[in-house]
C-alpha cells in the first residue's frame, strides 16, 4: 500500500519487477520473526487453557513469515500492486518522495512540540505547515485558518466533550 | 408485531432533537467529505472516533450512519460532474454518468442518481427490519464453535473483498492481527517491548486515524493532481418524464442485485453495480445509447451500490461482520463502548439498533432532501482545491487520552 509506484499499465512489455516490495516482504519476516521470539519466552499456560499463549502468536508470526516469502516470489514473478486511485491522486507520474518528506517532517514537527507548545500552537502549525507542503501559497490565511481549527477543536473536546486535552505553554490563556 | 413497536420506539429515540441533530450533521458531513477531493467516509469515521470517549453511543451510531449514506450520495456526484469515482463502487456510475453530464444532461444524472439511492436505500432499510431479526434469531442459536468460524469468514472475506489482491490483502491481515497481539491482556506482557504504555494494547483510534488520515495524506501527497479537475456546471436536478419511465425499472432492479451482495461477507458493491450496469444495457431498447450517456446505466448502478449499503449494514448489526472498510470503523466504534456488535445485540441493546435503523430512514430522507435543490452547492465543492482539503483532514488531535478497547481477539 504505501511501498508501490504507479507503473504504466502495460500488457506485453517485459516482467516489471516492483523493488520496493521486497522491502515490504522483509518488513513482513522481520515482524514475524519477532513476534515468534517474544511468543517463545512466555510462561506456558495452565492446564485449563490447552492451547496456551503461545499458540496465537506462533501461528500469527508463521503466517507473517510465510507471506514474506510468497510476497517474494510474487515480485520476482513481476507481479504488481494495484495503486489506490481518488479524486486527487495522479497515478500517471511517478511518486513525490520530496513532498512526502516534508509531509512528514510536517507531522515529526507536531509530535515534538505537541507536549511544550500544545494542541492549539502546533495544530495550526500542522495544518500550516501541510497545505504549504501540499502547494498552497496563501500562507497567512492558512495559518488563521490552521488557528482557528486547533483552539475550536480544543475548546470542542474540553468543553463540548468533556475531554481535557493539556493546554501545555498555553494555561492560563485558553 | 413486535418489529413495527420496537421499529416505532427506535424512531421515537431517533427523533429526538439532540440525535436528529446528528443524523443532520452526519449526511451534511458524509456528502461533504463523498464531494471533496482527499477525504472519504472511512477517514471521516475513523478521525471522528475520538467522539466515542464521550457522546452516547447511539447518538455517535446515527452520526456514523449519516456519513455512511450520505458519502455514498456524494460520491456519486463526483463521479458524475468530475470523471473521478472516490470508491470503487462508483466507477460504473461515472461511465454513462460522465457521458450524460458532457452532453449536457447532468441535472438528470444527478436526479435520477440521488432519487435511485433514496428509493434503494429506502427498500433496502425496509428488508434490514425485515430480515435482520430474523437472522440474528437464527445465529444466537449458534455455539462457540460457530462463532469462530463466523470470526474466521469475516477475516477471510475481508481479506479477499477489500482490494484485488488476496497476498496483500493477508499481508494487511496478518499484520492487523500482530498488532492485535500487542498488551498484557492475556496475563503475561506481549510484544510491549518492556513499555507500560503497550501493555494496554495498541488502541483502535490510533490504527484507523494511522490508516485511514496519515497513511492516506502521505499517499495523496505522493500522487498529488497538480492541474486541477474540469467540473461540469450543474443547475437544479430534474428528470422529465421520460427520464422517469426510463428509471424506475433499473432503481428495482438494482436494489435487487445489490441488497444481497451487501449482505453476503464476500459481496461488497463492486459485483452488483457491475451487473446491475450489465442487465440494463441487455434490457435496454436502445442499446446504442450505452456509452454515450445512457440514464439506465445511472439509475440501475446507483440503486444496487445504496442497496448494497443497506445489505452492508444488516451483516454489520445481525451477525457483526464489517464488509466495507466504513463498516469495519463503525463496528471499533461500537467495541469502543463495550458492545459486541453480533447476534446478541438484537436482544441485549434493542433500543439501540432500532434507533440505529429508524434512523437510516431518516438519513436517507434528508439526503433526498438535501441533494436535489443543493446540487449546484456541492458541485462547486469539487471544485475546491485539494491542498486544502487534505491538510484539514489531517489536522485532528490524534492523541486523546486512550483507552483499553482491545477486542476479544487475542
Amino acid at each position: 500500500m504505501s511501498t508501490t509506484k504507479a507503473q504504466p499499465p502495460t500488457a506485453a512489455a517485459p516482467v516489471t519487477i516492483d523493488r520496493a516490495q521486497y522491502g515490504l516482504a522483509a518488513f513482513l519476516a522481520v515482524v514475524g520473526g519477532y513476534v515468534i521470539y517474544d511468543a517463545s519466552g512466555l510462561e506456558p499456560g495452565f492446564a485449563d487453557d490447552p492451547l496456551g499463549q503461545k499458540a496465537f502468536p506462533y501461528a500469527v508470526g508463521a503466517a507473517l513469515l510465510v507471506l514474506g516469502m510468497l510476497l517474494t516470489v510474487a515480485t520476482m514473478r513481476g507481479d504488481t500492486p494495484q495503486s489506490e486511485e481518488g479524486e486527487d491522486v495522479d497515478l500517471t507520474q511517478g511518486a513525490d518522495w520530496f513532498t512526502v518528506a516534508k509531509l512528514i517532517g510536517v507531522f515529526a514537527v507536531n509530535i515534538v512540540l505537541v507536549d511544550f507548545l500544545g494542541w492549539a500552537i502546533t495544530g495550526a502549525i500542522l495544518f500550516a505547515g501541510c497545505a504549504g507542503v501540499l502547494g498552497s501559497t496563501t500562507h497567512l490565511r492558512n495559518i488563521a485558518i490552521g488557528a482557528a481549527l486547533s483552539v475550536s477543536t480544543w475548546y470542542g473536546f474540553y468543553v463540548g466533550l468533556g475531554v481535557p486535552i493539556p493546554p501545555s505553554i498555553l494555561d492560563g490563556v485558553l | 408485531m413486535d418489529t413495527l413497536n420496537a421499529l416505532l420506539e427506535g424512531f421515537g429515540n431517533a427523533l429526538t432533537p439532540l440525535n436528529l441533530m446528528y443524523a443532520c450533521l452526519g449526511v451534511l458531513l458524509g456528502t461533504a467529505v463523498g464531494v471533496l477531493p482527499g477525504i472519504g467516509p472511512a477517514m471521516t469515521v475513523a478521525l471522528l472516533l475520538p467522539l466515542t470517549y464521550n457522546v452516547d453511543l447511539s447518538s455517535a451510531l446515527i452520526l456514523f450512519a449519516g456519513i455512511y449514506y450520505g458519502g455514498m450520495y456524494g460520491g456519486s456526484t463526483t463521479s458524475i460532474l468530475l470523471n473521478t469515482p472516490g470508491e470503487a463502487s462508483s466507477v460504473i456510475t461515472a461511465i454513462e454518468g460522465n457521458k450524460m453530464a458532457k452532453a449536457g444532461r447532468a441535472a438528470q444524472a444527478l436526479a435520477t442518481a440521488a432519487i435511485g439511492s433514496f428509493v434503494a436505500g429506502t427498500i433496502g432499510t425496509v428488508l434490514v427490519v425485515l430480515l435482520a431479526p430474523t437472522i440474528a434469531d437464527q445465529v444466537v442459536k449458534l455455539g462457540a464453535p460457530s462463532y469462530l468460524a463466523i470470526m474466521l469468514l469475516a477475516l477471510v472475506a475481508v481479506t479477499a473483498v477489500l482490494g484485488s489482491s488476496k497476498l496483500r490483502g493477508s499481508c494487511s491481515l496478518f499484520v492487523g492481527l500482530a498488532i492485535g497481539l500487542v498488551g498484557a491482556g492475556t496475563g503475561q506482557p506481549r510484544l510491549t517491548f518492556g513499555s507500560p504504555l503497550l501493555a494496554d494494547g495498541i488502541d483502535i483510534v490510533i490504527v484507523a486515524v494511522a490508516i485511514f488520515a496519515l497513511g492516506e495524506a502521505l499517499w495523496v501527497a505522493a500522487h498529488l493532481r497538480r492541474r486541477p479537475l474540469e467540473v461540469i456546471p450543474v443547475g437544479r436536478p430534474w428528470m422529465g418524464k421520460q427520464d422517469w419511465q426510463r428509471s424506475w425499472k433499473p432503481w428495482l432492479r438494482g436494489t435487487a442485485f445489490g441488497f444481497p451482495f451487501g449482505a453476503v461477507p464476500a459481496g461488497g458493491a463492486e459485483m452488483p453495480t457491475f451487473l446491475s450496469y450489465v442487465t440494463e444495457r441487455k434490457l435496454s431498447r436502445n442499446p446504442e445509447e450505452f456509452g454515450r450517456g445512457a440514464i439506465e446505466g445511472v439509475a440501475g448502478p446507483e440503486a444496487a451500490n445504496n442497496a448494497s449499503a443497506a445489505g452492508t449494514l444488516m451483516t454489520l448489526l445481525a451477525i457483526g461482520l464489517p464488509v466495507t472498510a466504513t463498516a469495519g470503523v463503525i463496528l471499533a466504534a461500537m467495541q469502543s463502548y463495550g458492545i459486541q456488535p453480533g447476534p446478541q445485540l438484537f436482544d441485549s441493546e434493542p433500543l439501540l439498533v432500532w434507533t440505529l435503523i429508524a434512523s437510516l430512514f431518516i438519513a436517507n430522507a434528508l439526503l433526498l432532501v438535501l441533494n436535489l435543490p443543493m446540487a449546484p452547492l456541492w458541485a462547486s465543492c469539487c471544485r475546491s482545491p485539494g491542498p486544502t482539503c487534505t491538510p484539514a483532514s489531517s489536522s485532528s488531535p490524534r492523541w486523546a487520552p486512550t483507552r483499553s478497547t482491545s477486542s476479544g481477539w487475542t
